[in-house]
């Protein structure tokens, strides 16, 4: 893997990285793929039926979970930037 | 004053209820060991204002008459579960200034029970390391040697215990964040069945791997703290239940050793010395003692360090300058985010982070993460099988005692591999306690039982008969 994947990986993980850890993880994530790519080479793997252990979703019937508005004023508290009841946020368009 | 060093859950309760001390004492005991100790430890990140308020309030209680399992205990809470109206940082800078909105579900299970949160403990950051040395607040250091590690990611919650600071701490555990540091500090550290205790209030690392245990220095001890959080959440819907693992097949005092893998390169002499002493030990208590072969358990870790930054880097998406904590403001909203994310996340997040996004990448996904998904069903497999023979599975903690700080900073793969012998029981699901088994000189070390699904009563027997209580 090369600094510029590595970059590109970054942008897609929304993370700023400065040039010189890129290059530092680049030669990191060789030794570590080597490493955890020992799984890709085992057999028996094929033969495995994902989908029999794969784990699954648990979803609960659509409800109130708690008083509405319960802990609205101590969540709003937390954000950065806000606006009356709004979290404020750059334009987008 | 009570000497909080000497005292157990156990015998600290049975002194409360006879008045030998008050609650407002035995927490006056533990806040001065904290003074004394702590500022060379670092175990705590922070000490609440308000726990000797907690303690006049017990005192009421008890001379009440009121009688809880944990009733004027003082309790650490790893720094990555939520305490309402306490800061919450989870060891990274993303969340500094983060004030918990509500109790997570283990923590009201403990104030329910009477314990006294005394405060947070040092972590790695989002708990992603095995020695604490990630945390963006400073390390956290070996009680028995202080140029060592005390083991991560939960360090500061061991040390907690092991200094004698509190009597009791929670930890979280994705690959040996309890049982780790447990056997570094030597304390006993206990992983339940995954679903076995709430996660509501914990932030999570990788959603698959996570459970919430605790910190003691005896079983019984662990065991008290274990039935206070284990059960049912509506909260977290990965919660199990009495009936989920149904099979009570008798105890038969039966253990297993995956010789090979133990046998593996990369352990310390004296980690081997003591565990052969160890295996004599449980035979001389009775226990039959046979070698198993699990070919597969040795993919365990490399299956893991694609399963959790995977995992990690979808959990971590949260974190993006805009609800809560750290905000770097940026041209615009998507520069926002990437000051945000690239200055609060500390180096080994970025690290797993991006590692994450590759093995989930269009590309490689079947070849890394797919991989490692049926990896993990096969390993799963071959171990509920060799629990149908036997009761226990016995391994060190670890592969060599306590390492120097810095010893492994920058390489990540020695660091990834402390955690070799306590990752499978994470990618099984199964419960797991390490429990202090002797000193290579003046360093603890650590020997692990693992038990089948549901079985984590066939660990407290086996930890308790060990360890003689």
């Amino acid at each position: 893997m090369d600094k510029e994947k590595v970059l590109n990986l970054a942008k897609l993980a929304r993370v700023e990285l400065r040039d010189e850890e890129a290059e530092s993880l680049s030669h990191e994530f060789e030794v570590i793929l080597d490493y955890v790519g020992e799984v890709k080479k085992v057999d028996k793997l094929d033969k495995f039926n994902k989908e029999e252990s794969s784990l699954r979703n648990v979803m609960r019937e659509d409800g109130e979970p708690h008083k509405s508005g319960l802990y609205t004023k101590k969540i709003q508290e937390q954000a950065p930037a806000r606006e009356g009841d709004y979290i404020k946020v750059k334009k987008i368009l | 004053m009570p000497d909080i060093s000497k005292l157990s859950i156990k015998s600290a309760r049975i002194a409360l209820q006879k008045k030998e001390f008050s609650a407002r004492e035995l927490t006056g005991a533990s806040l001065d060991a904290i003074k004394e100790k702590d500022s060379g430890l670092h175990a705590f990140l922070e000490v609440f204002d308000d726990v000797l308020e907690q303690a006049d309030e017990t005192d009421k209680k008890i001379a009440n008459g009121e009688n809880l399992p944990l009733l004027g205990i003082p309790i650490a809470i790893k720094d990555n579960m939520l305490v309402e109206s306490k800061h919450a940082t989870a060891g990274s800078k993303i969340l500094e200034g983060f004030v918990a909105p509500y109790d997570g579900t283990a923590v009201k299970k403990l104030k329910a029970s009477g314990a006294i949160i005394i405060g947070r403990t040092n972590m790695d950051e989002f708990a992603m390391g095995s020695s604490t040395e990630s945390s963006a607040y400073g390390v956290t250091k070996n009680p028995h040697d202080l140029s060592r590690v005390p083991g991560g990611s939960s360090g500061g919650s061991a040390v907690a215990v092991a200094a004698g600071l509190v009597l009791g701490a929670l930890g979280s555990d994705t690959g040996g964040s309890i049982r780790q540091p447990a056997a570094f500090c030597g304390v006993v550290g206990l992983k339940p069945t995954y679903g076995r205790v709430s996660r509501s209030g914990l932030i999570a690392l990788a959603s698959s791997l996570d459970q919430i245990g605790p910190f003691a220095k005896t079983v019984n001890d662990a065991e008290i703290l274990y039935e206070v959080l284990e059960g049912r959440d509506s909260l977290d819907s990965t919660t199990i239940s009495e009936q989920t693992y149904s099979s009570r097949s008798k105890f038969s005092k039966v253990i297993g050793v995956p010789r090979a893998f133990v046998e593996s390169e990369g352990i310390d002499e004296n980690v081997g010395n003591n565990f052969r002493e160890v295996v004599e030990k449980f035979k001389s208590l009775g226990y039959e003692v046979r070698d198993i072969e699990l070919p597969h358990i040795k993919y365990s870790l490399a299956t893991y360090y694609i399963i959790m930054p995977a995992e990690a880097s979808s959990n971590l998406a949260r974190f993006d300058g805009v609800k809560y904590g750290l905000h770097k403001d940026g041209k615009n909203v998507i520069e926002d985010y990437f000051k945000t994310r690239g200055e609060g996340f500390g180096k080994e997040v970025r690290r797993r982070i991006i590692l994450g996004t590759y093995v989930l990448s269009s590309g490689y996904y079947d070849e890394y993460y797919g991989s490692a998904l049926k990896m993990k069903g096969l390993i799963t497999e071959e171990l509920n099988e060799a629990f149908e023979k036997i009761d226990l599975i016995l391994t060190p903690t670890t592969p060599t005692p306590a390492f120097k700080l810095g010893e492994k900073t920058s390489d990540p793969l020695s660091m990834y591999l402390a955690d070799i012998f306590t990752v499978p029981a994470n990618i099984a699901g199964l419960p797991s306690i390490s429990i202090p088994s002797g000193l290579a000189g003046t360093l603890p070390l650590g020997v692990e039982l693992t038990a089948g699904l549901g079985r984590e009563d066939n660990l407290f027997t086996a930890g308790k008969e060990f360890l003689g209580e």
